[in-house]
């Protein structure tokens, strides 16, 4: 099993999920710059948080055009897991692969502060192990995290059950709390929050039993298609 | 930015002829103040900089510390006062730029930043609340996007920074030993500039900062770019993989000049480099200003010719400008020329070694009446007086600072900002503990014993985490030196951080100097700060739920020690009367035995009693625990007082306990073991936080209303405009 960490200029949580993936789930994963392509044996891709060109011209918006998201995009359409954290989730959104946008907060701050998520959708290959409505104590830490869609793509989204996350209460604006979704198929998922922050009891201060259901999630995912 | 009569006779009679105009540039910048020490140097000796765990390597802007298992520490601190208050946004972020490649610059990475802030009164004074809004601003934004968490610090105000700032950004790295860079340099190796391109602002920096803040030369602050430094951080990390690096040097403070100079005055080098080949922002810079530019985001690497193509191909891939712009040559002269033109041709011993100045100091006279104490105006309502304290801006919650800087980034703040000292994981199993204090009210009052105090304070910080402290970075910051009055006052901080460094064997592993910090009224109050790294081999103190019948003990004197406490200045208007001591053998009694008993896994919490003393130190453990505690101060051991001096003395050398019931006995068996003053002072229980004087209620507090202010008033302030 085989997961990629796309680096980005900028990429400053690729690390932290590396870790993450190999040290706690003792996954199989490498880095792969923005300017390589991605090789075929790749079952799940991870675009991890940080400043992509520095939130140059707007969070994610620049390196929602590099070369390596042709081949996110074709790995998309062939249903492989791909998870988008923070300004991971900035650059799916930007590149068309997820649904609205995400704003400056409504504070116009920084925020980084514990939160609470809730789980929508037990449908994805990265919530599989959750029950629905279950809770995830979760840091956040954004600039741009306030997501904003429109009536019409809200109501599109939730009826094809594309709302993954939301925040346990009003925390920077986003439309209907919403703090994570899917695409149609349910294999691109994005997210604020960071889990890559969250899965280890010595950094996690509340609980971070809830968190690594989204790692195990992908594992079994991955191992229910391979 | 210029040279005094003086330096420039010293100058000329040292190299024996006329200096030529890129040669004044070049030495007027080095032998500023900020770059050359001239005034602090030949006193900065007597610092203890040695030690078991201490790694002194040739050329290093930080200091390192040997952690164990093969990895070091390396750490440094920087303050970026006179950009800050002309251009707080800037000022600040490039203040954090400067420091992060201190710590780069030993081939280490940056894995935290902590920044100690001070401004005028926030409270009435607009331009104040104005310059600490974007001050926390541009390091947020410079940090968050490097990915680096900044991880504690501290804010206070007072009305000596009107007008003005204290910027000071603290910086740690971590690395493998045998990953740090050994510089050195051969005949023939390249010199390489990597990074940002060369422009006309922060030209004359240094000199800015060595001059009172007169002119508000905008010019002379730097452009922050936090994307380029992050790339640059990776590249010369790659770098160092490969091993391609020989040498390595930040351009900060004096820019190339600097860089040059001390590179080749430390290596035993020279260097002929030719301007024409350095990147620059804009065409026709004259070398003049080439040299002296302090643009942000540069970095001086001395390589070879066979490692070149592989340097070149990194900082391709990071898209960041490469240019070699001269060599090394036998001898020990700065080369500067343009094409076939020189500039300047003079020797790096002279240039990087100002004649260091004997400064005369006077005690100043205002010292003997202030320590004078005042009869105070009775207070009726102490419950009032109280919350008056919560809400101020020295006490209130520093929340809105910290939620503003990514501090989780990296997953290794196990103990996040907001608690008495931040730590971080390593990866050898251990922890580092980290904290910053400064206190220019207690300094004002008595240099000497309130610069200890900091050191205390900060040591006492990371002890309630169980860390026992192995190095100290201290950052000295004056008025102008060559007021004899104002030297003293450096002096006698000096000597009393250097008596506690020498008897607690914590050596001083960097530091910084930043002198001229006038502000139209006058100068600043003495403000060293004092950052402690502690370690902590099996596992910290991670703080626990305080529940029903908790109990609270309190270890330490309570003394009649009122000077320069916030009780005193913030509720009374008093500048004055006795600064708190501290008594070095009942700091070491009662340190060693707060870690003993943490290491026993016997507390829930330990808090330290500083601002604010004891009344607001147990109201934050109440507030950060939603619990009420019903406390008697009667009991709380030291000299027979009034009421109010017990709650708001700030003496030293104080921890606050909480543990269960069953274990009281074991701890108080300990602590009389240690021979170390304490008493059993309070219950946890309920929603009241309740102060007794015998059996009568003196302060009646409802904690969650308490909290509420506390957590909120910092934000309502600055939210006023």
């Amino acid at each position: 099993m085989k997961v990629g960490v796309i680096v980005f200029p900028g990429s400053n949580c690729d690390r932290d999920m590396f870790h993450v993936l190999t040290n706690v789930f003792s996954l199989d994963a490498q880095y792969f710059w923005h300017k390589n392509g991605l090789p075929k044996n790749i079952d799940a891709v991870i675009l991890p948080g940080g400043f992509s060109y520095g939130d140059r011209l707007r969070a994610g918006a620049i390196a929602a055009h590099s070369p390596i998201i042709q081949d996110v995009r074709k790995m998309a359409d062939k249903g492989i897991p791909i998870l988008g954290v923070c300004n991971g989730f900035q650059i799916l959104v930007e590149s068309g692969l997820l649904p609205g946008v995400l704003l400056k907060n409504s504070s116009l701050d920084f925020m980084c502060e514990w939160t609470n998520l809730i789980v929508e959708n037990n449908n994805t290959p990265f919530t599989s192990q959750f029950q629905i409505k279950q809770k995830i104590p979760i840091p956040i830490a954004n600039g741009e995290g306030r997501y904003f869609v429109d009536e019409d793509t809200l109501k599109k989204i939730k009826k094809k059950n594309q709302i993954v996350f939301r925040y346990d209460r009003v925390v920077n604006g986003s439309t209907d709390r919403i703090a994570g979704v899917c695409n149609e198929d349910g294999n691109v998922v994005g997210m604020m929050p960071h889990p890559e922050r969250a899965v280890e009891s010595e950094i996690n201060p509340i609980d971070n039993k809830p968190s690594s259901l989204i790692f195990k999630s992908l594992i079994s995912s991955i191992g229910a298609t391979h | 930015m210029s040279l005094e009569p003086e330096e420039l006779n010293y100058l000329k009679s040292k190299i024996g002829r006329e200096p030529s105009s890129t040669e004044l540039h070049i030495v007027a910048a080095e032998w500023s103040e900020h770059c050359s020490y001239k005034s602090s140097k030949k006193h900065l000796k007597m610092l203890p900089m040695s030690g078991p765990l201490v790694i002194s390597e040739k050329g290093y802007d930080s200091g390192v510390l040997d952690v164990g298992g093969g990895y070091v520490i390396t750490a440094h601190i920087e303050s970026h006062n006179h950009p800050s208050a002309v251009e707080p946004y800037g000022g600040a972020a490039t203040g954090v730029g400067g420091v992060i490649r201190d710590i780069l610059s030993a081939g280490t990475r940056p894995i935290a930043i902590l920044d100690g802030l001070r401004f005028g009164n926030i409270e009435n004074d607009k331009q104040a609340r104005w310059l600490f809004k974007n001050a926390v601003t541009g390091i947020a934004d410079y940090g968050n996007c490097l990915g680096i968490p900044t991880i504690g610090g501290e804010v206070e105000f007072d009305e000596c920074y009107s007008n003005y700032a204290l910027v000071d950004v603290a910086a740690i790295g971590f690395g493998k030993k045998e990953n740090l860079i050994k510089n050195h340099a051969n005949n023939g190796d390249l010199v390489v500039l990597v990074g940002g391109s060369t422009g006309r602002d922060g030209i004359g920096g240094s000199q800015f900062a060595s001059d009172s803040l007169e002119t508000e030369d905008r010019s002379a602050v730097q452009i922050p770019d936090p994307f380029i430094e992050k790339l640059i951080i990776e590249a010369i990390l790659e770098a160092r993989k490969h091993n391609l690096i020989n040498a390595l040097k930040d351009l900060g403070g004096g820019g190339l000049s600097c860089a040059i100079s001390e590179t080749a005055d430390t290596l035993g080098i020279g260097i002929e480099m030719d301007v024409d080949k350095i990147h620059t922002r804009e065409p026709g810079m004259h070398p003049d200003e080439i040299m002296i530019s302090e643009s942000q985001e540069r970095m001086l690497i001395i390589t070879n010719r066979q490692k070149l193509k592989k340097l070149q191909e990194i900082c391709k891939k990071f898209s960041i400008a490469c240019s070699v712009i001269g060599h090394v040559t036998s001898g020990n002269k700065m080369h500067v020329k343009k094409g076939s033109e020189t500039f300047a041709n003079i020797s790096t011993d002279i240039v990087a070694n100002a004649k260091l100045l004997d400064r005369p100091s006077k005690k100043p006279k205002y010292l003997k009446l202030i320590q004078k104490e005042k009869k105070l105006k009775p207070i009726s309502n102490l419950s009032k007086t109280m919350m008056q304290l919560i809400s101020s801006p020295n006490i209130a919650s520093k929340i809105w600072v910290y939620s503003k800087y990514d501090h989780e980034v990296g997953i290794r703040t196990v103990i996040k900002p907001g608690q008495d000292a931040s730590v971080l994981r390593l990866d050898n199993g251990k922890f580092l503990a980290v904290k910053i204090d400064g206190n220019p009210k207690h300094c004002y009052i008595n240099p000497r014993e309130g610069a200890i105090g900091c050191f205390e304070e900060a040591c006492r910080n990371v002890v309630c985490t169980g860390a026992k402290p192995i190095g100290m970075l201290d950052h000295l910051q004056f008025g102008n030196p060559q007021d004899p009055e104002i030297f003293w006052t450096f002096l006698e901080t000096l000597k009393g951080l250097t008596d506690f460094a020498k008897y607690f064997k914590i050596p001083c592993i960097g530091g910084k100097v930043s002198l001229y910090n006038e502000t139209p009224k006058g100068s600043i109050k003495p403000t060293p700060l004092i950052g402690i790294l502690g370690l902590i081999d099996t596992k910290p103190l991670f703080p626990k739920k305080i529940k029903l019948n908790d109990s609270l003990i309190i270890i330490g004197n309570t003394k009649d020690e009122l000077g320069g406490s916030e009780y005193y200045e913030y509720i009374h208007k008093f500048v004055g009367g006795n600064c708190p001591r501290v008594d070095f053998k009942e700091s070491k009694k009662n340190m060693n035995a707060v870690l003993g008993i943490i290491k026993r896994e016997l507390i829930k919490v330990v808090h330290d009693c500083s601002k604010g003393g004891l009344g607001i130190a147990i109201t934050e453990i109440c507030m950060t625990n939603h619990i009420g505690c019903n406390i008697s101060i009667n009991e709380v051991p030291g000299e027979k007082l009034e009421f109010e001096r017990i709650l708001f003395s700030e003496s030293h050398s104080r921890y606050l306990l909480v543990l269960e019931q069953e274990n009281l006995k074991e701890v108080e068996t300990v602590l009389k073991e240690k021979k170390v003053p304490f008493k059993i002072i309070g219950k946890f229980g309920g929603k009241k936080i309740q102060f007794l004087q015998g059996k009568k209620t003196m302060i009646d507090l409802d904690v969650n209303k308490t909290h509420k202010i506390w957590a909120n008033s910092l934000k309502d302030m600055v939210l006023r405009g």
